[in-house]
């Protein structure tokens, strides 16, 4: 072969690595950890940053234990899912999140952080594609690592899995559902406590019919707090349940 | 060898890196014998090496009462070496310390032998969390806190009058701003050093504040006849104008977070929360709003969940 053909070829090889490359783009947050994460959550699956994913956090966490966390969605059609994670955590999953026809692609939580580290929502639509927003979080730390506050309070032990909650009438029919779960959350980071945490919860109306699901993972902060935005009427019953297989049950009326 | 020179100015500028900081503190005469070191209006960075805080000193006879200890042991002594060289007394009597935060309390490692005093609640405080405030800003402002540790005030200060060296001195107990709030009225000059408890042109910070406590706190140094009024934070000033700007914005923060409670606004929802026109431009004020936010809300907010769930 001529010295030319050599140097097509060569030039070919190169664009067909660098396309291969380009299905995961560079990261405005130039997070140490996001190739890793982007193939490990996404594979084969398209991923785009998306300005319509909102994601509203404090830019420090003044408290590490509990830093809150707004996604909002509604900008784009078709949510299926949404994963929210933190790269730089010992345990980057926070939450996944499946609202159904009847609930808008938002939510608020909480969650603990261990260090300065990006913090993603990623929104997968019916076509499969994954859309991102993100911003960085500085903190002091040592959120994941730190024993839950209530240990020594008995709060759990008189209160384990008592649901609290309010629905507030919003515009075009719908309501936000703040909740609260007493339970510790226990990462299985903190020395001597294994993790213990509520991995399921379920959002239904009152004839039964799912709302909405989430999946929780070790950093959700403790007592979970959670706000969400359903387009139903009435009462919504709250199923939850945790790593140690107890149910938890509770419903939140008008 | 031709790169020792090198090296040894590389040595020479390590060294003077280890060492930390220069804050050019420079005393701003209020009265006869009171004077005051004006800090930057902005968050900790290691540009100003924690100097974000007003402190000061009272001149007397038995040498200068000295009103908070900076943010850092370099700040202590540079603040104490200034102090010496332009009092008349040349010597240091006193320190008081206002509140537990630690740009307020971290340079007194600077007076060592001095008597220091503080309210029984800060050095409560202090003593508990002062290792872990001083760890955080050593994150945030880096070299200029070298070789600084926690020093937790050896007396109590109470409420009353004090005389010191041929000057009467009134303490304030309040609190709100944080758990105790110590102010130090000069009579003879009429000069309040009013600590946090009053900030000006520069957003209040509460990450232990009770509010109700503060404006209560506010009430009480508004009737003190002071011609001179030293804000914790932003410029000192003559009028009223100081306590009444804290004041107005305590009563926003305290009645926007409450609303927000109410109609069940998630946290961060609120940090998109426009700010009235007459906030915007105070320093930091977006970002001490946010953080407000976060120290006062999750309260409010449990608030409007109590009882209305069931399991
Ligand atoms: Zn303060």
């Amino acid at each position: 072969m001529a010295a030319s053909a050599w140097r097509r070829l060569a030039l070919l090889l190169m664009l067909v690595t660098a396309s291969a490359q380009a299905e995961i783009p560079a990261d405005p947050l130039q997070s140490p950890a996001w190739r890793y994460l982007a193939q490990r959550y996404f594979g084969e699956a398209g991923v785009v940053f998306d300005p319509r994913v909102k994601l509203l956090l404090p830019v420090s966490a003044e408290n590490p234990l509990s830093v809150p966390v707004h996604v909002d969605a509604r900008a784009l059609a078709e949510v299926r899912e949404i994963l929210v994670f933190a790269d730089l955590n010992p345990i980057p999953v926070i939450l996944r999140y499946q609202p159904g026809a009847q609930a808008e692609p938002s939510l608020g939580f909480r969650f603990k952080v261990q260090q300065a580290t990006p913090v993603r929502a990623a929104v997968r639509t019916g076509d499969g594609q994954w859309h991102l927003g993100g911003a960085w979080i500085d903190a002091a730390g040592g959120g994941c690592t730190t024993p839950s506050l209530g240990t020594g309070s008995g709060l759990w032990k008189d209160h384990f899995g008592e649901i609290s909650g309010h629905l507030w009438p919003r515009e075009n029919g719908v309501q936000r559902l703040r909740l609260r779960v007493i339970h510790p959350m226990d990462t299985g980071l903190a020395g001597g406590i294994p993790a213990f945490y509520l991995d399921e919860l379920q959002l239904q109306n009152g004839k039964g019919e799912l709302l909405a699901k989430l999946q929780g993972f070790e950093p959700l902060a403790e007592n979970p707090l959670l706000s969400f935005d359903l387009r139903n009427a009435g009462v919504v019953r709250v199923l939850a349940r945790d790593t140690q297989a107890n149910q938890l049950r509770g419903s939140v009326a008008p | 060898m031709r790169s020792l020179p090198v090296l040894l100015a590389l040595l020479a500028s390590l060294t003077a890196l280890a060492a930390g900081h220069e804050y050019h503190l420079n005393g701003q005469k209020l009265a006869d014998g009171v004077y005051v070191f004006v800090g930057a209006r902005e968050h900790f960075s290691r540009a100003n090496g924690g100097n974000i805080v007003n402190t000061g000193f009272i001149d007397t006879t038995e040498g200068a009462v000295v009103i908070d200890s900076g943010s850092s042991r370099l700040y202590g002594e540079q603040q104490r070496a200034w102090i010496s060289g332009h009092s008349a007394s040349r010597r240091i009597a006193r320190v008081y310390i206002t509140h537990a935060h630690p740009d307020h309390f971290l340079g007194s490692q600077a007076y060592a032998e001095v008597p220091q005093y503080a309210l029984p609640a800060t050095r409560a405080s202090i003593a508990e969390s002062g290792d872990r405030l001083s760890d955080n800003l050593y994150r945030l402002v880096g070299a200029a806190m070298s070789g600084t540790q926690s020093r937790t005030p050896n007396l109590p200060a109470g409420e009353g009058r004090v005389l010191i060296g041929g000057r009467a001195l009134q303490l304030i107990a309040g609190s709100g701003h944080t758990e105790a709030d110590l102010a130090v009225y000069d009579e003879a000059s009429g000069t309040l050093f009013a600590g946090d408890l009053v900030f000006y042109q520069r957003t209040a910070t509460t990450p232990n504040a009770d509010i109700p406590r503060w404006l209560a706190a506010l009430q009480r140094l508004e009737a003190i006849p002071y011609k001179t009024l030293v804000p914790g934070h932003g410029p000192v000033v003559q009028g009223p104008e100081a306590i009444a700007q804290t004041r107005d914005y305590l009563r926003w923060l305290q009645s926007t977070l409450q609303e927000a409670a109410r109609k069940g606004v998630d946290l961060p929802e609120l940090f998109e929360q426009p700010l009235p026109e007459r906030f915007r431009d105070l320093a930091l004020a977006r970002v001490e709003f946010m953080r407000s936010a976060e120290h006062l809300y999750p309260a409010l907010e449990l608030d409007t969940l109590q009882g209305q769930g069931s399991h």
